[in-house]
């Protein structure tokens, strides 16, 4: 029996105040996620429960209980406030997923704090856009990313503290400080800053089509939503042992590598090196994991590995199988089921949504290459794009669209109201993803409705590359569109013209992927660059990428009325 | 051969994927399972050993297990030269 029982009857019985009674929260009063996942674990008995088994490279491990997680975000917490740092101040984390992000994360809540995670593998221009847009105080890194920030410091006047977590000793440049959290003494106990269900959380940045990244601003009632959508969604039971295989960087990472497991009191498992099958495979089975929650790019990147590696490791633990980040597609559920005795499940939110919107639940008949049903609670339909008003008959497509209201939508983007007021219409939020609903209400992902990349489940916008690879001394103008990818679904292409005195190469070509892999990350990098002598404009001279999209991808060009040399 | 093989390829990687402050590597550290290059990085380090090597490495030979090493970046770059 799953954790959600009968979905009909969940949809109709089911209130976010079930999710309120469940975590003792009374609409006014305090409430608090680092002390949610850590303290109140705790107070309920499950101090010596093991919260976190962290594996590094080289197979170093180590192990934490609630005990231990409590203490150590205490700790985090009371040196950051022992810097001066201060309730919504935002606080970013750019890490590896070493232990100190985990517990960063919770330190930075329980001292009433905003944590900005990112993703360690940006360039210092995707750090930098996004410090200056949250005017954050302080970063904490490791000192093998802190040459990246030192690179950007001089642009960051209200950047106050470069806290380096493993540093080795030499010397400190003014704004740097060292924290050991292995060497400090542990913090017993630690006030916690008395937040609001409506104080600001977390701060995720998510690509958008045109202009700089978007803040998403949450805040600490997302965490019912979180906990909800743990339990039924992702089926985490307290005997589970739990693998979210997102970087905290993203909002996966965060909802259900952090927040989600701990606030139930389920242990959870964090592998901090790169992907390999067989890494994967011997540390499930190291760790007996039971509950998986991954993405589509590494299930097929799983299948590319072929049966054969599975064969060897006992992966006979695993009891559930999730997937987020992009639509699964039908034939990855079919060999999961053949390979690992259970399909995964898909599961759809966004870093706007904050928590799971649309799944397929344990326990209910799973159509593969299906989004699922929406999750109790949540009011998911399909818009007519020209109306904006439902569609009432199945089959049609048209825009996923959400009823606001649930605890985990984002509040607002951070210093950009006009962007923020254009994801609402009629009513409704609406999510940028087209879909269609069938007879028996399961959701079908078609596509986006504009332009950015979802490239391995990470939004990348064609805007930010653009304006990336105009910054190279070669490049004159350029377009950037998807195209198609067996592992990845859609990775970046570019297409380049090249100033007076450059020649196509393909040293050049290297030279400008590597451009932007440092500049941006290694998921913005086009995967390839062509080289050619115009890109199609409108005769008002706006590059129409549309057609260039349309070409890699096989589909008719549409309209060409506008364009300039037509 | 192989070792001047090696060596080139060692320096490209830790001119292209290592921050300043990285441990030292070696032909046998691991470097996609390590974390030094990820998977959407390899495909700058495949194209890099192309044009280097005038090879051409199949999609379905530049696998994270091929790319795993600098020796074993070796052992595939060398198989394609030969061919």
């Amino acid at each position: 029996m799953s954790n959600i029982g009968n979905y009909e009857e969940r949809c109709e019985t089911f209130t976010w105040e079930q999710a309120e009674q469940e975590l003792e929260y009374r609409p006014g009063g305090v409430l608090n996620i680092g002390w949610h996942c850590t303290d109140r674990v705790c107070l309920q008995g499950q101090g010596d429960k093991t919260a976190l088994i962290w594996e590094g490279m080289g197979g170093n491990e180590k192990r934490y209980t609630f005990h231990d997680i409590r203490r150590a975000s205490n700790t985090i917490g009371a040196f950051l406030r022992g810097l001066g740092l201060q309730p919504e101040d935002r606080i970013c984390l750019f890490m590896d997923k070493i232990p100190e992000l985990y517990l960063g994360v919770l330190g930075i809540l329980k001292i009433g704090a905003i944590a900005q995670p990112l993703y360690s593998a940006f360039g210092d221009e995707s750090l930098f856009v996004r410090l200056e847009n949250a005017q954050t105080k302080a970063v904490i890194t490791q000192k093998k990313h802190a040459p990246k920030v030192r690179k950007i410091l001089d642009k960051l006047p209200h950047l106050q503290h470069l806290i380096i977590v493993d540093h080795d000793g030499k010397p400190l440049k003014e704004r740097e400080v060292a924290f050991s959290l292995e060497k400090s003494a542990p913090v017993e106990t630690l006030d916690i800053h008395p937040t609001s269900a409506e104080s600001p959380s977390l701060l995720h940045y998510t690509s958008g089509t045109t202009g700089l990244p978007k803040g998403v601003k949450h805040v600490h009632y997302s965490l019912l939503s979180q906990y909800m959508t743990a339990k039924w969604a992702l089926d985490i039971r307290d005997d589970d042992i739990f693998w979210c295989t997102a970087d905290p960087g993203w909002v996966t990472g965060t909802s259900y590598g952090v927040i989600g497991p701990w606030c139930l009191g389920v242990t959870q498992c964090v592998l901090d090196s790169g992907f390999s099958a067989e890494a994967w495979y011997r540390f499930i089975e190291k760790n007996r994991i039971t509950n998986w929650y991954s993405a589509p790019t590494a299930i097929r990147s799983l299948m590319k590995a072929g049966e054969e590696v599975v064969r060897k490791y006992d992966l006979s633990s695993l009891r559930a199988l999730s997937s987020v980040g992009e639509p699964l597609n039908s034939e990855a559920v079919l060999w999961s089921e053949r390979v690992f005795g259970k399909p995964f499940l898909d599961t759809y939110f966004q870093t706007e949504t904050g928590s799971i919107m649309i799944t397929n639940f344990q326990g209910m008949k799973i159509k593969p290459g299906s989004m699922g049903k929406p999750f109790p609670g949540i009011t998911a339909v399909i818009l007519d794009q020209k109306t904006f008003e439902p569609y009432a008959e199945p089959g049609k497509i048209g825009l996923i669209a959400l009823k606001p209201g649930w605890p985990a939508m984002m509040r607002m983007y951070w210093n950009n109201e006009e962007t923020y007021r254009k994801k609402f219409n009629n009513g409704w939020y609406l999510t940028g993803d087209r879909a269609s609903i069938d007879k028996e209400g399961y959701f079908w992902f078609v596509g986006r409705d504009d332009d950015i990349i979802n490239t391995g489940g990470h939004l990348v916008s064609p805007f930010e590359v653009e304006s990336a690879l105009i910054e190279h001394p070669a490049v004159a103008e350029s377009a950037v569109v998807s195209k198609p990818d067996t592992i990845n679904m859609e990775v970046v292409k570019a297409f380049v013209t090249l100033k007076a005195g450059f020649t196509p190469s393909a040293d050049l070509d290297l030279e400008i992927m590597n451009f932007i892999r440092k500049k941006l990350s290694p998921l913005a990098m086009p995967q390839e660059i062509e080289f050619t002598e115009a890109l199609p404009k409108t005769r008002s001279g706006k590059i129409m990428r549309r057609i260039l999209k349309a070409k890699e991808w096989g589909e008719e060009i549409g309209d060409t009325s506008t364009l300039e040399n037509d | 051969m192989s070792d001047e093989l090696k060596d080139i390829v060692l320096k490209y990687v830790i001119d292209e994927y290592l921050e300043d402050d990285s441990e030292p590597i070696t032909y046998d550290t691991p470097l996609i399972s390590g974390g030094i290059v990820d998977s959407f990085s390899m495909v700058s380090l495949k194209r890099f050993l192309e044009n280097k090597y005038k090879i051409s490495i199949p999609d379905d030979q530049a696998t994270p297990e091929a790319f795993d090493s600098v020796d074993k970046i070796a052992v595939l770059v060398k198989k394609f030269t030969k061919a």
